[in-house]
């Protein structure tokens, strides 16, 4: 039988990324009790991941971790949260189950990258953009290593540069965007002298490779392993051998908990108020779930939620006109790299929608509604649980996938059993959705 | 050079940088591929946890998505199924 702990704390914060850090950090430095809930064996989330103990993270997050260590802050790492409802978050270790009670909840459950299929992107070898920046990050040596990064994206330049200086040779970026999307893009970053001279530092680091628009990956060769991949350089095609394929059509928000909780999602984005607060009382969320603004706007709204959850309105307002600043990135990135609807012509018939089950674009697209796709060909009922695919088909067959049922993480039989037993009287809905 | 640790996969003694995580272990060690419901090779996606084409049995515990677990040394890390 697992070991069952029970945490009791004013405010939880679900998610260590920066907007969770910023969140935690603010309640406690006012005097709360916090918990922080993180899947990651480290506090830090994707951008800063691995935390203080790896080499190289940015001044600013080196000063959060400092904040956060003497914050008494506590943080549970490794711990996925699989149900949770009013007053009451469950979540699983790797070896134990928590239940832990909070009087405020802030969900900074940040986001995953989006994949497409196309042919052989299941090819091993085959990577996440910023899934070859995590593994590289968690000790993976990629020296020398021929690696081609397409999608579309900031992180894209953000992986070539990291990998670049990590000794990897990056043979090309295929960006989706046009160019002239992107040079208004570049316009708005020219009034954030941050987030631009970091814009110049990646490209000067990536200066020897070819930055491609308006080029997208058409297929992956290779059998049991990724020998060259197929580029379609503004219609033309060319093969380009490589090691590694790191790609990613941009970033999808981890809504999920929210809206087990019954918080108000709208476009896919958790709906929020001028305090970060949801459409349900007490909870709040901060950061990617709010909409895809990149890690300075994830620190303000972690700070806003964080001082409106302790009850400080004068602070939370204080960092509304920055939040608005930062906001504009928003809409900006969602315009610039919006997808192209020829990528959805790359997931034909005959190769698979779902990697858990294995489920095929041509079988999901017989159905009419996510719902029955899932019911008929187990497309989404993996461990995944659709994280994958469910993304992908929203944007191939313009499916709504927002609804969810607990656990909304794969959980031992043992934990839905404590489960039952902590929560009684309540029902556990099981079976396809 | 970076400190290492010794962990095992499938029985084989892999040397991986210390930080690194049982995927990464797994990357080094070469040809281990998990295989899908219908007999595909599959190797890490998402790295960060998402996907779950990267689970292995890590020191009895099963299905556990290898890029979220830390080396310890002497770590058994194996393919199952």
């Amino acid at each position: 039988m697992d070991k069952i702990a029970q945490v009791q704390c004013d405010i939880a914060v679900v998610g260590g990324g920066p907007a969770g850090i910023a969140a935690a950090v603010t309640v406690a430095e006012s005097g709360g009790k916090v918990v922080v809930i993180d899947d990651n064996a480290r506090a830090g989330g994707q951008i800063w991941r691995g935390g203080g103990a790896v080499k190289g993270q940015p001044r600013e997050a080196a000063c959060w971790f400092e904040r956060l260590s003497k914050s008494g802050v506590q943080v549970l790492s490794g711990a996925r949260v699989f149900h949770a409802q009013a007053g009451i978050l469950e979540a699983e270790t790797d070896r134990s189950l928590l239940q832990i009670r909070f009087g405020k909840l802030i969900v900074a459950a940040g986001a995953r990258e989006i994949f497409l299929p196309f042919p052989g992107w299941t090819t091993p070898n085959v990577f996440g953009a910023g899934g070859l920046q995590a593994l590289a990050k968690s000790g993976l040596p990629v020296a020398e290593k021929r690696v081609v990064v397409a999608g579309t994206g900031p992180l894209l330049l953000a992986v070539a540069a990291y990998l670049t200086e990590h000794g990897a040779s990056v043979a090309c970026i295929c960006e989706q965007a046009r160019l002239s999307d992107l040079l208004n893009f570049g316009a708005l970053m020219f009034r954030f002298p941050k987030k631009f001279a970091e814009a110049i530092r990646f490209r000067v680091k990536t200066r020897h490779t070819s930055y491609w628009t308006e080029s997208h990956v058409i297929a992956a060769i290779g059998k049991d392993r990724l020998e060259a991949v197929r580029v379609s350089q503004r219609g033309h095609a060319r093969d380009i051998p490589c090691d590694y394929l790191a790609y990613g059509y941009h970033l999808a928000p981890n809504t999920e908990v929210a809206q087990m909780l019954g918080c108000s999602v709208r476009e896919g984005f958790v709906q929020v108020d001028e305090c970060q607060q949801t459409t349900e009382a007490g909870i709040y969320c901060a950061g990617e779930p709010t909409g895809i603004g990149g890690v300075e706007l994830a620190l303000l709204e972690g700070q806003i939620a964080g001082h409106a959850a302790a009850g400080d309105a004068d602070s939370a307002k204080a960092l509304f006109p920055a939040r608005a600043r930062y906001r504009k990135f928003v809409r900006a990135m969602k315009e610039t790299f919006s997808l192209r609807p020829e990528l959805a012509a790359l997931a034909t018939d005959d190769i698979l929608l779902c990697r858990c089950e294995d489920v095929t674009v041509g079988n999901a697209r017989k159905h009419d509604s996510w719902k029955s796709a899932k019911l008929h060909t187990r497309c989404g009922m993996g461990p995944c649980q659709g994280r994958v695919c469910g993304t992908a088909a929203a944007f191939l067959f313009g499916w709504n996938i927002e609804s969810q049922r607990p656990p909304v993480f794969p959980a031992r039989c043992s934990s839905l059993a404590a489960m039952s037993s902590f929560a009684a009287g309540r029902q556990i809905n099981g079976g396809p959705q | 050079m970076a400190e290492t640790l010794t962990v095992y996969v499938n029985g084989r003694a892999i040397a991986v940088p210390a930080g690194s995580t049982a995927a990464v272990a797994v990357l080094l060690a070469g040809n281990v591929y998990r295989t899908s419901v219908s007999g595909e090779p599959r190797a890490p996606l998402c790295g960060m946890g998402t996907c779950f084409e990267c689970r292995m049995e890590i020191n009895g515990v099963p299905q556990l998505r290898s890029c979220q677990v830390l080396c310890e040394p002497k770590m058994e890390i194996n393919l199952r199924g």
